[in-house]
């Protein structure tokens, strides 16, 4: 048997086998180090999603491409390296193009666990909206560049028979991609290539016909999460008596579908009690187009499209105590930037000239001084207003919303459930 | 070629010969065709995938034709700084091709390229890769036009400037004074292996690469690894902007280089040696495959070289093809060995498993130079230049806003303000030590010495290489576009902090420029530049962030005027106008 060291993981002193991988021995000792390109098999380890950065010895290190050795000091929860590791997965969510809704991957997919297990909202960055291919022209895959986070597993573990590569990087910088090789890809047999899927941590890498093998709900991050933290009650410290003060809320959908309206309105009977406390002011479920008097909470479903989806943010913010973006729409520009990588006339003819249901040569796209103009490219709601809070969620689960909103308005506590978090 | 020569002091598997390959098909016909590609695919029974990959990844291999006359143009700051713009157009003008293409003939293909380590005689470009300097736009006209006439290049091309502006107070030079081939080799026997890693103790010789790691604890590594055979890997790949040091020194006495090589490899009992030469100095390759030539000749390179009977050492050069990671000296053996020049992680050191996995010391070409120079002329002529913890003289690459830019050997010890005294620095202002990974410094630092290591001074300045001096009217916000454009380009791709922070960082910048961002702006930068310094995978992400966190720190007032003033930033800075440009277009 190997030799056994000590080390200590953030305070605790530990006995472990030396050379072995870190990131292993700590999650073995109870430690949750998040980590994405790390794959067992794999060696040398590939250290190259950054996700599992802790203080080693007093140095920023990731742990898997760490040994075990005697007297190695780790720091895994310190708050800046919680944070440091947050914003690593949030800058995977801006730099790719993510729909979890649509994709083949979502509930096996490592990368959007990591999400739920990191508690991630938003992403701080910027989304880079990178016009990226999906290239279908291999036999029996499909390669969803959109989604790839450049682990570089694919790159070194899948070989076919004659040892040679399927996949490599191309490119650099930030062009990177992983190029598939359609000659060497044939030749791959079933199971390879089904192993090529599952070893990739998104939905970057789909079989033909093997994709939806097991149902949505049933997959392996669906149910569980090893974070301690979700649904643990919390203890309800309001100090408040009596019935709580009526508060007023204007809720709006800019370039939305309304789903979050619609999941808003989905209490069932709760949504009695709360018409005691709450009153509407302006919203689509009131029917009041205009401000006449200030808010407590404002709620913004849906994108910024146009200039007029601009001039209603504003007009929120300035009416509105708090304003809270609520969907994925309103937090990152969702389904609806799903044109922000394709030039606005493109889109303009596509929808109004080309599509299917126009009529060739019978249509027009409609220019009139009472419209409102496309902008370049969809917005956030944050690139308009400050935003104070953000819901996630596609949409967001009704019981998360109202938790949220009961918490701003009267300092209720609730606890989020696992489900209620995760709900797409 | 000396690849043979050099192959029976270590089988090299074919495919190191790859770049080289890759060369060969990109100058026969200005670009690698599909063919070439099925071709080496099948040479090395490789995956064509994989060929792609390592051609896509340099930026000077082409996949289609790049001109008859391929014209590179530098984009760096020092470049910019005298006229690029104005350059740019000349040849745009002149050769009829649009940056980065070729004109319809054929004839001539102009692209961008970083810094080719010619900043002290601004604007430059490589034509076919041989160095044109101190342009203007009457002499892009003539050269173009002399091209069209078909007169070769090799009669029209500058020889560049050696500029060696300063050496020491009493003229003394370690570096540049005459050099007799063989005069280190010869007290070798004397001194063993010990002794020489012991002098290199002694003088606290430190990575001239910019890492100041001392030598001697990487060769005493190397030495004691047991595995064998070992390699020596001289790095020439100099791609830092603004630093030109390495150049002068290959030009000039490429033997001190050369034989801090075999220093070296009596050192730790190697073998095999590498020179990795970044293709921006191509046309100092001749000069350095003679002086490799003469010391074969010589027996100071082969078997028994330099006579010592068991010691046989040689050495061969491996071309770059255009990638300032490929500096990082993991990335760099990745190169050698004819891969994608992607940093390895710290799992393995390269004095551990290094070039094909064997022992290997990576050490720039300055540390060599110092190598040969300390064992030639005794520690204690070494040790009298400089300081106390700091012995001996450092070549500085001055360039930017000054009357005299070139190459200055300082001593250890030397202020800044004395530097720029001495090249005569106009109105410095912003002045960048060690290229866009160093650290920037303003006048308030004048009187911090250039040092390796803190002495009785509290601050000291650890310079790399590279001075470059920027006056108050040069945009502060330009010179960092500048640097983010180059980090984002020269990523290689494989982390995640550096392929897509590089890329928001540049893009809040540029937010910066439009007069958007707020306070909470400049806090991100800074926020998520430490973020990228922490985790990123290897030197160039971690340091790619370094001028802005300094600029943010040293020149507040300098963006407290750029940023929207109203703090509760309820209004989000959003240009309207631009935002509806499109439609408005779209619609006329
Ligand atoms: C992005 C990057 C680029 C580098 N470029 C160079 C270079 O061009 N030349 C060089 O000698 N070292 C360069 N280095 C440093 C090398 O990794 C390495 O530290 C050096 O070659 C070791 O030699 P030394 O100890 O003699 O300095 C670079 C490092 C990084 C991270
Ligand atoms: S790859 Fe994962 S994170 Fe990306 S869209 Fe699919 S499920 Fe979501
Ligand atoms: S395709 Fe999948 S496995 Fe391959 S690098 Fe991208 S994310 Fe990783
Ligand atoms: S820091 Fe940048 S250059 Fe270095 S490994 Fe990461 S992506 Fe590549
Ligand atoms: S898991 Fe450690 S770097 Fe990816």
């Amino acid at each position: 048997m190997a030799k056994r060291v000590n080390i200590t993981i953030d305070g605790r002193n530990i006995l472990a086998e030396e050379g072995r991988n870190l990131v292993e021995v700590a999650s073995e000792n109870g430690f949750f180090i998040p980590s994405l390109c790390y794959f067992e098999t794999i060696d040398p380890p590939l250290g190259t999603c950054r996700t599992c950065t802790c203080r080693i010895n007093g140095k920023f290190s990731p742990a898997c491409t760490e040994k075990v050795r005697e007297g190695l000091t780790i720091e895994v929860n310190a708050p800046d390296l919680k944070d440091m590791r947050k914003a690593l997965v949030e800058m995977m969510f801006a730099e790719g193009n993510h729909i979890c809704p649509s994709c083949e991957k979502s509930g096996n997919c490592d990368l959007q666990h990591m999400g739920y297990e990191l508690g991630i909202a938003i992403s701080r960055f910027p989304h880079l909206f990178k016009d990226r291919l999906i290239d279908y022209d291999a036999k029996r895959m499909i390669m969803e560049h959109n989604r790839c986070i450049k682990c570089m597993r694919c790159v070194v573990e899948i070989k076919n028979d004659d040892g040679k590569n399927v996949f490599s990087y191309q490119n650099r910088g930030n062009e990177t991609y992983v190029g598939i090789d359609y000659k060497e890809e044939k030749k791959l047999t079933r199971e390879q290539a089904v192993h090529a899927m599952n070893i990739c941590p998104t939905g970057a890498i789909i079989v033909r016909g093997e994709s939806y093998g097991m149902p949505f709900g049933f997959r392996k991050f669906d149910k569980k999460s090893t974070r301690p933290d979700y649904g643990t009650p919390v203890k309800n410290n309001n100090k408040r008596n009596g019935k709580p003060a009526k508060k007023t809320i204007a809720t709006v959908s800019l370039a939305g579908c309304f789903g979050c309206h619609m999941s808003l309105l989905d209490i069932d009977t709760e949504l009695l009690d709360l018409v005691e406390l709450i009153s509407f002011h302006k919203s689509p479920l009131t029917d009041i187009k205009e401000f006449s008097k200030r808010c407590d909470v404002g709620i913004v479903e849906g994108s910024v499209c146009n200039d007029e989806n601009v001039e209603t943010l504003r007009a929120f913010r300035e009416h509105c105590d708090l304003l809270v973006a609520v969907g994925e729409c309103a937090i990152w520009g969702g389904l609806p930037s799903m044109r922000n990588s394709i030039p606005l006339g493109e889109c303009m003819e596509e929808a109004y000239l080309n599509c299917v249901t126009s009529e060739e040569g019978n249509t027009i796209i409609p220019y009139h001084k009472d419209l409102p103009k496309m902008l370049d490219r969809v917005y956030e709601s944050r690139e308009i207003v400050k935003i104070d809070y953000f819901i996630p969620g596609c949409p967001p689960d009704a019981q998360h919303i109202w938790k949220a909103v009961k918490n701003l308005l009267w300092d209720e506590n609730y606890s989020i459930l696992y489900s209620e978090f995760k709900y797409d | 070629m000396d690849a043979q020569h050099a192959n029976t002091y270590l089988i090299e598997p074919p495919r190191t010969q790859m770049l080289n390959r890759l060369w060969e098909f990109q100058r026969a016909k200005q670009y690698i065709s599909d063919a070439d590609i099925i071709t080496l695919a099948k040479d090395y029974n490789i995956s064509e995938i994989e060929i792609e990959g390592i051609v896509s990844f340099y930026h000077f291999f082409h996949r289609k034709p790049a001109g008859k006359y391929t014209i590179y143009l530098n984009n760096s700051m020092t470049s910019h700084m005298k006229g690029f713009n104005r350059i740019l157009e000349a040849f745009e003008r002149e050769t009829a091709a649009k940056a980065g293409s070729t004109d319809p003939t054929g004839t001539f293909g102009l692209f961008l390229t970083p810094c080719i380590g010619l900043s002290d005689q601004e604007p430059a470009a490589l034509i076919n890769f041989y160095p044109f300097t101190n342009l203007n736009t009457l002499k892009v006209r003539n050269i173009i036009t002399q091209l069209k006439k078909g007169v070769p290049l090799e009669e029209i091309y500058d020889k560049p400037k050696k500029n060696i502006l300063f050496t020491t107070e009493d003229k003394a030079s370690i570096f540049f004074s005459e050099f007799k081939s063989g005069s280190a080799i010869s007290s070798l026997v004397a001194l063993q292996p010990d002794g020489v890693i012991n002098a290199l103790r002694e003088t606290r010789l430190s990575g001239r690469g910019g890492a100041f790691y001392p030598t001697w604890m990487k060769w005493q590594a190397a030495a004691d690894e047991k595995a064998t055979p070992k390699v020596v890997v001289c790095n020439a790949d100099e791609g830092e902007p603004g630093t030109f040091k390495d150049r002068v020194l290959l030009h000039d006495v490429p033997e001190t280089v050369i034989e801090g090589m075999i220093v070296c490899a009596y050192a730790v009992g190697a073998s095999f040696g590498l020179i990795y030469l970044r293709a921006e100095y191509t046309w100092l390759q001749n000069r350095i495959e003679k002086a490799l030539q003469r010391y074969r000749d010589k027996g100071l390179l082969g078997k028994s070289c330099g006579g010592i009977t068991n010691f046989n050492f040689d050495i061969r050069l491996q071309l770059g093809a255009g990638s300032y990671v490929c500096g990082e000296e993991t990335a760099l053996l990745e190169s050698a060995e004819g891969k994608r020049g992607e940093p390895r992680t710290r799992w393995f050191y390269p004095v551990q498993k290094g070039y094909l996995n064997l022992p290997t010391v990576v050490n720039n070409v300055e540390t060599f130079s110092a190598v040969t120079r300390i064992v030639e002329l005794g520690v204690d002529c070494f040790r009298s230049y400089g300081i106390e913890k700091s012995p001996g003289t450092k070549i500085i690459s001055v360039s930017g806003d000054c009357k005299y830019p070139g190459i200055y050997e300082i001593e250890w010890g030397m202020t800044l303000g004395e530097l720029l005294d001495k090249c005569g620095a106009e109105d410095p202002h912003y002045i960048q030590e060690s290229g866009p990974s160093g650290t920037v410094l303003t006048l308030d630092e004048q009187d911090v010495p250039f040092a390796m290591f803190a002495e009785f001074f509290s601050q000291h300045i650890r310079c790399g290489g590279a001075l470059t001096i920027f006056n108050k009217n040069r945009d502060i916000l330009d010179i960092l576009l500048n640097y983010a454009d180059f980090y984002k380009k020269e990523s290689c791709g494989i982390c995640t902090p550096c392929r897509a922070g590089n890329y928001f960082i540049e893009r809040k910048l540029e937010r910066l420029k439009n007069g958007l961002a707020n306070h909470e702006d400049i806090e991100e930068l800074k926020q998520w530049s430490i973020i990228m310094r922490h985790t990123s995978r290897c030197g160039l992400g971690k340091t790619a962030t370094n001028s802005l966190i300094n600029t943010i720190e040293k020149f507040e007032e300098y963006f407290d005027g750029m940023i929207q003033q109203d703090k509760s930033a309820l209004n989000v800075g959003f240009d309207m106008e631009a935002a509806i440009r499109d439609y408005e277009e779209f619609k006329n």
